[in-house]
Order: structure tokens, then C-alpha cells, then sequence
């Protein structure tokens, strides 16, 4: 199967097998009007499968989002053909809208239109803990 | 006060230890010269925004501010508010902080106050957000324990009952884990337990604590033993309250093997988890608590306003 090189535009490599497309949904990518493509279970040496999403176009992306998809990704910039710059993202700190809180008890259950906000608590467990009810969520 | 910046008290970790103990000190002294504090307050309002309803809270708040020279207004149930037509916490919290200097607000949804707190420029204070937190009642548990032990280290404290519900045990324990040498020993059935947050917590700042069933197995340990409701208001169905609520019980006979120095505590309202016989024994502390929680609303209403006794 061939897909073709990005010359301008970003590659998000590493994607957890099966994973690709809640990001593409997430990050709005079918908003593009540029060309996007997904390209599932490639084999990968360091997972065995991975995911890839190829993007013909240089877009302000969202890393934190991405860190809570999958810390393992790396977000690579080209331009004119040339890897110009390669991210790694991380756990974010603090994640708004991303999660919903589902403590019944919260105040988020019942007050309108306030962002769901979580604070990372413990990076090697992948704890998060709500700012408003302190209801815990661990990232899978 | 550090500048202008608004301070609210929303988690009883929002004060530290010096300017707790310094809300101690002035309660202290509200006691021995109450005609000092009498008039701080003047032409100041509080607001009380009780959306569940409450006897000791509201009451003291209020009680606390009167003695201060200022004045009151605000609602004692959701009912009796706008709250019932469907207005949202922030838009009422935006109207009363125009009408007052303070607000006092119990809210039976967790986090209400944060989101209070981020919608008007007036002094918040958690008055208890569901089963989450309630500042106050821990500083008129400090300010107890400090009158009846001289000290807030070095101690075994008890805590009995529902310690899964129970906000008044939540912020007890993360106020007393900042000072030096407290034991925690959690009473509880399992359904009841202590949150793992919590526990986390205490493991965290290297305390030690021990969970056990039994009650009477734990009282010769104690310095303290601070008794819980089970509180029907935070069970989704009726038939796991009734079996939990009548788990402890405190008897004269359950006290046979405490130590002579222990001091009874309870946030109260209590159901039946502390016999009446037992208000006549002179460790009993728990109406003697409601006296605390004045003096130190009253420390803590000008501590937040910024006033302080010449």
C-alpha cells in the first residue's frame, strides 16, 4: 500500500495500535479541507503495530490532548520535504474538557457549562484528580 | 492578608499551620475579651448561602457575625432560593457577592465553592460541599482539640462511623497530618471506609493509621475519639442506610477501657451513634465544640475581611 510523503505538514507517529482515529474525531482533523491520512496497524519494530496520521498541512495541534491519547507519540514537522522539528509529548498537567468527571456528586454534574478540569496527580500511575470534587480518574 | 488578594477558604489546606494557629490565638482572646471584637465588624455583611439546610453551621456563622457588630442576610434551604427555579451556583454566587462582603455557603454538590469562588470577588468559605469538605467544622475541631490538650501533635486520634461520607473526617485528617506525630486509627465498617485518596494521603505524609471494625478494641489507644453520623442524606437507597446506620454506637460500658484524658468529639447533629448517658461524662466535648465554632468563625470572618483587633 502506498501512501504518499508529506512535503509540508505533520506525520503523528507511534499511535497506539487502533487508536488513530478517536484522535483524528478529537483533534477536529475532519474539519481539513487539506489532505489527511490514516494509516492503521504498520508494523512497527519497538511495538509491533502502530497507527500513523499523515496531515498535508502545518496545523496548530493540541499536545496535551495528545499526550492523554497516548504519551508514546512523536509529532513530527516537515517542511519542503525536511523533518524540521520532532515533539515528544507528555502526560499534560492539566486537562480541560478532555475528560468528564462521573463522581454524581460533583458539581459538574448539575452546573452548566463549566470546563471538566483535571490535574495530573501521579505521572507513573497516570492519576488524575478533578479540581472541583477530587474524584480520581486513572488514565487506561 | 497577603495584599489585596481576595483569600476564600475553601479546603482547610488553603490556611497554613502559623495562620491557623493564629485563628486559634484570636479566638483565644474573643473568649477572654469579647467587648474588643464587638464592633469590628460594623456596617459589614455576611451572606449565608445554605442550599442544604443546617442548625450549628448557619447558626454560628451568623451568631458569629452578629457578635461582631455586623449583619446577616442570605436563605437556610435551596427551596427558599432561586436555586429552585434552576439558577446555577454561579449566577447566584455573581448576585450576592453585590449585595455582601462575605459569603458562607453550603452546597450539597462537590466543588460548589471552587466554582464560587472563580465568579465573585468577595471571600468564599466553604460551609460543606456534599460529602467533600468542611473547613470550619475542622478549624472548630482544631480549635477544641488545642483548649482541651494544649497541643495539636503527639496524639492517637479515633475517627468513628462513616469515614467514606464523612467531610468533617476528610478535612480533619488533612489538617492534623501537618502537624508532627498523629496517629490515625479509622473506625469503620467496610461499605464506610475512608477513601483511598484520603488514604493515599496519609501515606503520603508518612502517618500512621490502622483500620479496624471494632470499636471497643481501638479505645484504649485514643486521645481523641471523634464520632461520625451515618448521613442518610448522601445514600442512594434507603435499604443500604438502614443497614449501616446503627453500626456504633457509643455506650458508657463501650468507654470502660478509655483513657481518664480522652476527649469525645462530634460535629454533630447526632442521631442516636452517642448514647445521651454519655453527655454527663466529663470527656464529653461535643456541645462545648459548638462554642469553639463560633469563636473561631468569628477569627476566621475578620482574618478574610482583613480586619484585625487594635
Amino acid at each position: 500500500m502506498n501512501i504518499d510523503g508529506v512535503n509540508t505538514g505533520i506525520v503523528l507517529d507511534h499511535i497506539k495500535a487502533g487508536k488513530s482515529m478517536a484522535i483524528y474525531e478529537y483533534l477536529g482533523l475532519d474539519k481539513l479541507s487539506s489532505c489527511v491520512a490514516i494509516i492503521q496497524n504498520v508494523k512497527s519494530g519497538k511495538y509491533g503495530k502502530k497507527d500513523i496520521i499523515k496531515i498535508d498541512e502545518i496545523i496548530d495541534l493540541d499536545l496535551d490532548v495528545l499526550g492523554y491519547f497516548d504519551s508514546n507519540i512523536t509529532v513530527n514537522y516537515i517542511k519542503d520535504g525536511k523533518l524540521v522539528e520532532k515533539k515528544h509529548v507528555e502526560l499534560p498537567e492539566k486537562l480541560v474538557d478532555v475528560i468528564k468527571c462521573k463522581n454524581p456528586r460533583c458539581i459538574t454534574s448539575t452546573e452548566q457549562e463549566i470546563p471538566h478540569v483535571f490535574e495530573l496527580v501521579d505521572k507513573s500511575k497516570k492519576m488524575y484528580r478533578c479540581i472541583y470534587c477530587d474524584a480520581q480518574v486513572k488514565l487506561k | 492578608m497577603q495584599g489585596n488578594k481576595i483569600r476564600n477558604l475553601i479546603s482547610i489546606t488553603d490556611l497554613s499551620v502559623d495562620e491557623i494557629n493564629g485563628l486559634i490565638e484570636v479566638a483565644n482572646d474573643i473568649e477572654k475579651n469579647p467587648v474588643k471584637y464587638q464592633d469590628l465588624c460594623a456596617h459589614k455583611q455576611l451572606a449565608t448561602l445554605f442550599f442544604e439546610p443546617s442548625t450549628r453551621t448557619r447558626l454560628s456563622f451568623e451568631s458569629a457575625m452578629l457578635s461582631l457588630g455586623g449583619q446577616v442576610l442570605g436563605f437556610s434551604s435551596a427551596n427558599s432560593s432561586s436555586a429552585a427555579k434552576g439558577e446555577s451556583v454561579s449566577d447566584t454566587v455573581r448576585t450576592v457577592g453585590n449585595y455582601a462582603d462575605i459569603i458562607a455557603m453550603r452546597h450539597p454538590k462537590e466543588g460548589a465553592p471552587v466554582i464560587a469562588a472563580q465568579k465573585t470577588v468577595v471571600p468564599i468559605i466553604n460551609a460543606g460541599d456534599g460529602g467533600h469538605f468542611h473547613p470550619t467544622q475542622t478549624l472548630t475541631d482544631l480549635l477544641t482539640i488545642s483548649r482541651k490538650k494544649g497541643r495539636l501533635s503527639n496524639m492517637t486520634i479515633g475517627l468513628c462511623g462513616d469515614l467514606k461520607f464523612g467531610r468533617t473526617v476528610h478535612s480533619l485528617i488533612e489538617a492534623t497530618l501537618r502537624y508532627e506525630n498523629i496517629k490515625y486509627v479509622l473506625i469503620s465498617p467496610d461499605e464506610l471506609k475512608l477513601p483511598e485518596y484520603m488514604t493515599d494521603m496519609i501515606k503520603a505524609a508518612g502517618a500512621d493509621y490502622e483500620e479496624i471494625a471494632n470499636l471497643e478494641e481501638a479505645m484504649p489507644k485514643l486521645d481523641i475519639l471523634y464520632m461520625t453520623r451515618v448521613q442518610k442524606e448522601r445514600f442512594f437507597n434507603e435499604e443500604d442506610y438502614v443497614r449501616l446506620k446503627d453500626t456504633y454506637i457509643l455506650t458508657p460500658e463501650k468507654l470502660v477501657n478509655a483513657k481518664t484524658d480522652l476527649t469525645i468529639m462530634h460535629p454533630l447533629p447526632r442521631v442516636n451513634e452517642i448514647s445521651v448517658q454519655v453527655d454527663e461524662d466529663d470527656r464529653a466535648c461535643y456541645f462545648y465544640q459548638t462554642l469553639c465554632g463560633k469563636h473561631i468563625r468569628m477569627a476566621l470572618i475578620l482574618f478574610l475581611l482583613g480586619i484585625k483587633a487594635e
